[in-house]
């Protein structure tokens, strides 16, 4: 650890002055008990929620179910980003905000793609096993 | 799908045994050889008591430039037994007409074609690449090192363990008879039951961890260690493109690895995931791989636009037409390789709907690449240009180049794709991105800076006879292959009906000839040069009026690079300071923090080499012993804390005042 931080921090250390080597201040929020607690209080009742709506058997129609769950989900990852790892606009010179950005527009490209994709290979090439899938066989 | 159990399996040696060593005179005298040229240089290196050094100096090295030497040096070697793979396919293809079999079998032929793809790609190409953005990239943005010098020694090692590991393939067992990208169902296990399939999940998941690491390391240090002053927009455009390729690495090959995690669990548990009974769905591997696979093309591409436009600035003596232009074409082309995957399998039946947004979405990729085409000709236009190898390798680059480009939209027509799919039209289009654009690059660039990375030039005559085989060659190789694409003749084929073919593939398999020429040409060009290194010494440092900082060290450069942190002023520093007279920094000389050796690399990276070879031949214990080895001496590794040491003020004043008296005997050159 010691030599590859060295490594890392080396240009920046050169930048500064010799008097700040010492300090560790490399644009990072390190986050504070509060921050942390908050981010912890709002996780929980994340999760409580669509296990409630679970365990409670579910809303009337199948599909609310699923995009509660799963936007409460999303909302949670959300959550986790700004309270566990820190991440804001202005960390590391806007690259991690940037480096976020990139992911999620390459990620999204990936499951939409693919569930595009698929969605259409299957109905093309595979319809009898859709009817497997629905249920319609025999 | 359940695993065969009619291969025997015992617990010491898994399905090791000696049915393993192929009967195949072929193969014999292919392993007789390298046995042979193995010995020799075994022979050589104990002869001349070259172990602790090569150890002490080279395998344990964390230097950058040393690690990307290495990579070169591996690329070299893999790109040897793929182009032997070539020439074997050029022969069968040639033989194999008017009955006759050929003289590969099936089962040997298969395996030859998928070897050449994957030994191409992802041990040729991927590690010249990674190579050259090593060595090059630190010194272009004054840096010391790279960001995490251990892992960089690592990442080269775990290359150097996949390569092994589908090399060991040819003596021991067999390798996969799938094409390149191993689709199931044929790679699954019904289909594939012995162990070719799995050398190649093993093979490219351990290379695969390397490829990942060093691409995270490579954008660390961009990020984070360019000298200061440097801003974004004023990298050189290599340092650019190897950003987005490392930015493609990071965001690509985690698709490469679970997508083979499932053909493993496919193969290795009986999981259902590709397999074509219970649910599962070979088109998605298809779909999956190409995510990957087709990001992947431009991962190897993009250094190379960026050593042309290096090429093209430094020959012409005139800063490049349109960096801001060119920067956002690279950027450009890094979002846009995500859009394109499915021109892969038009004809897999995804529709018209979805086959026309990835015509397009591959249409318009086409235009910052010729933006980029544009830009290195206003470059050149009305300059005073210098023919120097790597420049000749430029423009051959940028004929050759856009023909394979032109094809490439022509193939990106979805109807006009169902007529020449997996034809070797196809097989021509790519051979003429592939070679003419990396290949070809790779080629200007081993000529450009070869006098950085030791100290001399390359000889120019065996140069030009390597150039003008390799050119001429390329075109008469694949030149009857467009035209028997053309002609419906599909890829992959070992025997022929048609006798009226037969001509094509003779003049193709002349064309391999002429390469093969162009190769040895090549290999005689380094040794001349080396034998003719005092003649051919350049002592300056910047032997051809360079742009970017990696001219202002001395060459080869000393161990730490610059004995002060460069600053930047604008776009081409380096030319930037030979304008404005800036002099040499001198004394006062402070040490300099620097990284210590480490086995470490090896030991871990040969751990996994072992394991991936356990799980190959089902010897599970050997698979779990090595493991948790592996875990060990990573974790141990953690532990050593006497990592960096610091060079002393009195051997950087000893080393620059060699520099000093250098400089001195060549007036007109400067140094920083």
């Amino acid at each position: 650890m010691t030599s590859i931080e060295a490594q890392g921090d080396k240009h920046r250390a050169e930048r500064r002055a010799e008097a700040h080597a010492d300090r560790h201040d490399d644009g990072h929020d390190h986050g504070s008990f509060k921050s942390c607690m908050t981010g912890f209080v709002l996780s929980v009742i994340l999760t409580a929620i669509p296990f409630a709506v679970v365990m409670g058997g579910g809303f009337e129609s199948r599909l609310l179910t699923v995009a509660v769950v799963v936007g409460l989900g999303i909302v949670q990852i959300v959550v986790h980003m700004i309270f566990f790892l820190h991440m804001n606009t202005r960390s590391d010179e806007g690259w991690t905000m940037m480096a976020l950005i990139f992911t999620v527009v390459v990620v999204i490209i990936m499951l939409a793609g693919s569930l595009w994709v698929m969605f259409h290979l299957n109905t093309n090439m595979m319809p009898q096993m859709n009817h497997e899938a629905l249920g319609l066989d025999s | 799908m359940a695993i065969p159990t009619e291969i025997p399996t015992t617990f010491l040696l898994g399905r090791l045994d000696w049915n393993a060593v192929p009967q195949d005179p072929i193969v014999w005298a292919a392993g007789v050889v390298v046995a042979i040229g193995g010995a020799a240089v075994l022979w050589m290196l104990h002869k001349h008591r070259l172990w602790g050094w090569l150890w002490r100096e080279w395998f344990t090295s964390v230097d950058h430039k040393k690690i990307g030497i290495m990579y070169i040096v591996l690329a070299l070697v893999m790109f040897v037994r793929g182009f032997a793979d070539a020439l074997m396919m050029r022969l069968q293809q040639v033989l194999a007409f008017n009955g006759s079999e050929g003289y590969l079998n099936a089962h040997h032929y298969d395996q030859v074609f998928t070897a050449h793809g994957v030994i191409m790609i992802f041990f040729v190409a991927m590690p010249f690449v990674t190579g050259l953005m090593n060595y090059l990239v630190p010194l272009q943005i004054g840096a010391r090192d790279v960001s995490f010098p251990f892992l960089n020694n690592l990442s080269f090692w775990m290359t150097v363990g996949g390569a092994a590991l589908t090399m060991m393939s040819l003596f021991v067992g067999e390798f996969a008879q799938t094409g390149w990208l191993a689709f199931p169902p044929l790679s699954g296990i019904g289909y594939s039951p012995y162990v070719g399939v799995d050398y190649y999940i093993w093979g490219l998941q351990i290379a695969g961890v390397g490829t990942t690491l060093s691409g995270i390391n490579l954008l660390v240090t961009i990020v984070k260690m360019r000298a200061p002053g440097m801003t974004m927009m004023r990298m050189p455009i290599f340092t650019w493109t190897a950003l987005c390729t490392n930015v493609l690495i990071v965001a690509t090959f985690p698709v490469l690895t679970a997508t083979l995690v499932l053909l493993t669990l496919d193969r290795y548990v009986g999981t259902n995931f590709f397999t074509n009974d219970l649910g599962g769905n070979a088109m998605m591997y298809v779909n999956l791989i190409w995510i990957w696979g087709h990001p992947e093309v431009y991962i190897l591409i993009l250094p190379l636009f960026g050593v042309y436009s290096e090429v093209v600035a430094t020959f012409t003596g005139k800063r490049l037409f349109g960096y801001a232009s060119m920067v956002y074409a690279t950027v450009c082309i890094t979002i846009l390789s995500y859009l394109v995957w499915l021109h892969h399998f038009f004809t897999m039946g995804s529709g018209a709907s979805v086959n026309s947004f990835f015509g397009i979405t591959t249409m318009i990729i086409s235009v910052p690449t010729g933006a980029k085409i544009f830009n290195w000709l206003f470059t050149m236009y009305r300059s005073r240009i210098r023919f120097e190898l790597p420049m000749m390798w430029t423009i051959a680059f940028m004929l050759t180049f856009v023909i394979g480009g032109m094809t490439g939209v022509l193939l990106a027509v979805p109807p006009a794709d169902f007529v020449l799919h997996n034809s070797l039209f196809l097989v021509a289009h790519f051979h003429n991105v592939i070679i003419g654009g990396v290949l070809f690059g790779l080629f200007a660039a081993i000529n450009y800076w070869w006098p950085k990375a030791f100290g001399f030039r390359l000889d120019v005559f065996w140069g030009k006879v390597s150039f003008w085989f390799w050119v001429v060659g390329f075109w008469t190789a694949f030149a009857p292959l467009y035209i028997l694409g053309l002609m419906g003749v599909t890829r992959r084929m070992r025997v022929f009906d048609d006798p009226g073919l037969q001509i094509w593939f003779g003049i193709a398999a002349f064309g391999a000839v002429l390469i093969a020429i162009g190769i040895g040409a090549m290999f005689v060009q380094f040794g001349v040069s080396i034998r003719r290194r005092d003649r051919l010494r350049d002592e300056t440092g910047d032997p051809w009026d360079g742009r970017t900082l990696e001219w202002a060290t001395s060459s080869p450069p000393p161990d730490y690079n610059f004995a002060f942190t460069p600053v930047s002023h604008g776009l081409d520093t380096w030319w930037d300071m030979k304008r404005h007279g800036q002099t040499r920094p001198k004394a006062p000389y402070r040490p300099i923090h620097m990284p210590r050796n480490t086995g470490s690399g090896v030991v871990i990276a040969g751990l996994a080499t072992v394991c991936g070879f356990a799980l190959v031949w089902y010897i599970w214990w050997l698979a779990v012993l090595s493991f948790a080895g592996l875990v060990i001496g990573a974790v141990l590794h953690t532990f050593d804390y006497a990592r960096d040491y610091h060079i002393p003020a009195e051997d950087i004043r000893a080393t620059e005042a060699v520099r000093d008296r250098q400089l001195a005997a060549h007036p007109l050159a400067r140094g920083a």
